[in-house]
């Protein structure tokens, strides 16, 4: 837990000194490359903006009419038998399909609950730890053209599930 | 399939407004909630072109590269049936590391292009190979060692420590790969026991 807490704080500063470094002594022109590399983050940035409108607007929708806490009530004793919190249930079902949607939900929840609460770290985890099952299997076959999938989806889900499994545990290991 | 979700909140929540009679609150919440995700939006600029940059420092001194290669010797054990020096092992090669650095923009090209190269290596048949699954279950597993987007996003809602969840997400993606590489095995063994191939 101690160590895990050094890492997050090490890992990034170290990396970027690591690579500055680097590039250094290869005598590569860093800061061009710099400036190159994020006129992409800009684009990024900008392209993701309708899909968080459109999601978090439904999500908004959805939440203040009054329906979110309906089904929640619906689903809380399963829930509390896990000791899962309910509010994660919406991120959980949706990051295997949709990345960007699945960011939605995430900054909602860090908005409503905090970035540094329980709920908060574990939506932080759960949007970092897993990628999108569903989208990466569109992609990937859809562009080269596999029809038959075999048992991709499968593993894909059940790897999904391990993961926010373990986020969930982990979480509650270390903060809860 | 993201389509019906979206379609089915936003309707089920117009309709249970309807009956609470909160729809003075949607009503407010539809616009505020726009206006939110535009600024979260460009609130992400600062950190994407940030990172984005340094990897690309990483990229143009070839330091990618160099890290691949430390990782060869695991990624072939895990495809036995692409070739030592075949294209596709460097670019499934590339593909991993640039996720691993969150780059997703930039391991999706290489991704696509990794495929191209195992659907030649199954003699272009549109079925999925067995490499094939294998590289998507990596893939979906979600391997990162910095997840920049979410660290972004913690940051604009003034998060006292934005980057407390590096160490468990880095725990929680390895774990899920690993389980992701061993359910991959799974079905493999279960299907060749099958005869099928």
């Amino acid at each position: 837990m101690y160590i895990l807490s050094i890492v997050s704080i090490w890992i990034i500063p170290l990396l970027i000194g690591f690579i500055l470094i680097y590039s250094v002594m290869k005598k590569t022109p860093a800061y061009e490359s710099f400036v190159d590399g994020g006129k992409e983050g800009i684009k990024i940035a900008v392209s993701i903006i309708p899909f968080l409108v459109g999601m978090l607007v439904a999500i908004t929708v959805f939440r203040a009419s009054g329906a979110l806490d309906f089904f929640v009530h619906l689903l809380r004793p399963v829930l509390d038998f896990l000791g899962v919190p309910s509010e994660i249930v919406p991120l959980a079902l949706i990051r295997p399909i949709s990345g960007n949607a699945a960011l939605g939900i995430m900054s909602d929840i860090l908005k409503v609950h905090g970035p540094d609460t329980f709920i908060g770290k574990l939506a932080s985890t759960i949007q970092g730890s897993t990628d999108t099952t569903l989208y990466v299997l569109t992609v990937y076959f859809g562009a080269v053209g596999i029809k038959k999938m075999g048992d991709a989806l499968k593993v894909g889900l059940l790897a999904d599930l391990v993961g926010i499994s373990a986020a969930i545990i982990i979480i509650t290991w270390m903060f809860g | 399939m993201v389509n019906y979700i979206w379609i089915g909140m936003t309707l089920i929540g117009l309709v249970f407004a309807a009956i609470n009679g909160k729809m003075k609150d949607v009503n407010e919440a539809i616009f505020q909630s726009a206006n939110e995700a535009v600024t979260l939006c460009i609130g992400l600029i600062s950190i994407l072109v940030f990172w984005l940059g340094i990897m690309r420092i990483a990229q143009d001194s070839g330091l990618l590269d160099k890290f691949s290669r430390l990782f060869r010797p695991i990624i072939k054990r895990l495809f036995p049936e692409v070739p030592e020096n075949h294209p596709a092992m460097g670019y499934i090669l590339s593909n991993i590391i640039a996720n691993m650095f969150g780059l997703g923009n930039a391991a999706t090209p290489l991704g696509i292009k990794a495929m191209e190269q195992l659907k030649e290596l199954n003699g272009g048949r549109p079925v999925a190979s067995r490499s094939m699954i294998t590289f998507l279950a990596l893939n979906t597993s979600g391997l990162t060692l910095i997840p920049t987007t979410v660290i972004a996003i913690r940051m604009n809602y003034h998060s006292a420590s934005p980057t407390e969840i590096v160490g468990p997400t880095l725990l929680a993606t390895t774990i899920a790969t690993i389980a992701a590489i061993l359910i991959d095995r799974y079905y493999y063994y279960k299907r060749t026991r099958n005869g099928v191939k």
